[in-house]
């Protein structure tokens, strides 16, 4: 379960001599229970990259708790905090492969730094591209591989150390429409099949309609309403919802 | 052909020396500047403002080290240190009187290249390292150095043949090599066959070294395949 309690975040910089605040996140509150596939949906610059890193701690609330699995893990730091890293998988919009290792050493890559033998997190790497469908890729380099292969590369590598939790930062939204559903049918198999909790964020609703059974809006950093997918696209509350559906809405109809 | 049979029997020897003398003064001086400008680089990107680990005073200060160290022209540092070399190497001639300064020179040299090629690895894949549970030096060692790899490979390139060039210059304090040749042949004695002779091999030299290190870094990289 991850639950974030009145998250704030704001980034300060200086500007011709002046100093700025910029408010990224606003007490943004919100629970994802196990096994769910958490959607976090907003326009660029809603804030959604941000409160997703909040939640691994690759960005440090300015305020607020982050709670997982009942354990406030907020001001983790040094070997805490990269064994909470070990039970987070993530997922980027370009995929964010090591471009120098081979599909196999990039699927190892988490196990290795966890000081896994190399049989150990070999074997478990084959069974994780055999999942995603790369079994005869291993040997292969990322820049031999599709878009489409390399995010399934990424997935498998982010499923290397059995984490209980999967965060997708805009996972699809660097692929065609036909590899997105492939990707998409893939995550929905792992929440199911291996009871993973997915964050999924993304600006499209089609893709949130898709594999989210819950999502929130977020807007200018203040989560403006949240539920079950199929409600809030029933009877949006807010105007941003309502501007989105409007946008993409006959596309889910 | 005859001219150049006798100038090889005069002078191939002497020539030869000195193209060893260079060559082992440049290889040893790389090496050296690398041990040190490795761990100066990586420090300087670690400690960077968006870097793994902030810290603006020691990034500053370490700026300014390397700053200082590459504004000082190479023929003044070289004398500048002749004492420095006599207490680490006991002579201040030679080929070991001329690591000295060349190392000297060159580290700051090497920490701005190092810093160069690990600064073009893609921060998606620092973040990503992060999000895995890496530790610094994880990401040092594991990310970092090795996708930059074939970028290091060519700057080592551009280093060593960098280094070369000074090599030539601390001929004129007695530094042996090359260069040494080169002046007291060529300039001091009118020489001008001689001087032409090392003109060649360095350019042959040079051009080794060059293609070397660009098809290493071709060939190991992994990225245009």
């Amino acid at each position: 379960m991850i639950q974030l309690e009145h998250i704030t975040k704001t980034f300060d910089h200086v500007e011709h001599g002046e100093h700025h605040e910029h408010h990224v996140l606003k007490d943004v509150s919100f629970t994802v229970e196990d096994g769910d596939t958490f959607g976090i949906i907003g326009e660029s610059g809603a804030g959604k990259s941000t409160l997703v890193r909040c939640i691994n701690l690759l960005e440090k609330p300015t305020s607020g708790k982050v709670i997982i699995n009942g354990t406030d893990v907020t001001n983790y730091s040094g070997k805490q905090l990269v064994q909470l890293r070990r039970g987070i998988g993530m997922v980027f919009q370009n995929f964010n492969l090591f471009a120098q290792r081979s599909v196999l050493q990039n699927v190892t890559y988490p196990l290795e730094v966890a000081g896994e033998a190399k049989d150990a997190r070999e074997a478990r790497a084959r069974k994780l591209l055999s999942m995603v469908g790369l079994s005869d890729k291993e040997k292969l380099y990322p820049s031999q591989l599709s878009g489409g292969q390399q995010q399934r590369v990424a997935i498998a590598r982010a499923l290397s150390t059995a984490p209980s939790i999967m965060l997708c930062d805009e996972a699809t939204s660097a692929l065609d429409t036909m590899t997105t559903n492939t990707i998409l049918n893939l995550l929905k198999r792992i929440n199911k099949e291996l009871g993973v909790t997915i964050v999924f964020i993304t600006h499209s609703l089609a893709v949130a309609n898709s594999i989210c059974n819950r999502i929130a809006v977020i807007d200018d950093g203040k989560i403006v309403e949240q539920g079950k997918t199929h409600d809030v696209f029933a009877h949006p509350q807010a105007k941003v919802t309502r501007e989105l559906l409007d946008m993409e809405g006959k596309a889910l109809a | 052909m005859e001219y150049l049979q006798a100038f090889f029997n005069q002078y191939g020897t002497l020539l030869a020396q000195g193209t060893w003398a260079t060559i082992v003064m440049t290889f040893v001086s790389t090496a050296l500047a690398y041990v040190i400008g490795i761990p100066l680089g990586v420090l300087v990107v670690v400690t960077n403002p968006d870097g793994l680990h902030p810290h603006r005073i020691f990034n500053t200060v370490l700026g300014w080290i390397v700053n200082i160290g590459r504004s000082i022209p190479f023929i003044i540092l070289l004398v500048a240190l002749i004492p420095f070399t006599r207490w680490i190497v006991g002579t201040s001639l030679g080929v070991p009187g001329a690591i000295v300064p060349l190392v000297v020179s060159a580290a700051p040299f090497v920490a701005r290249m190092v810093e160069q090629s690990l600064q073009e690895v893609n921060g998606g894949l620092i973040e990503a390292a992060q999000s895995f549970g890496s530790s610094t030096w994880q990401i040092v060692y594991k990310v970092y150095l090795k996708e930059s790899l074939p970028s290091l490979i060519r700057g080592g390139a551009i280093t060593f043949i960098t280094i070369f060039g000074y090599s030539a210059m601390a001929g004129t304090v007695g530094g042996g090599g090359l260069g040494d040749i080169a002046i007291r042949y060529g300039y001091q004695r009118y020489q001008n066959d001689v001087m032409f002779a090392t003109i060649i091999i360095l350019i042959i030299l040079v051009q080794i070294v060059q293609s070397v290190g660009t098809h290493w870094a071709r060939r190991i990289d992994k990225r245009n395949r």
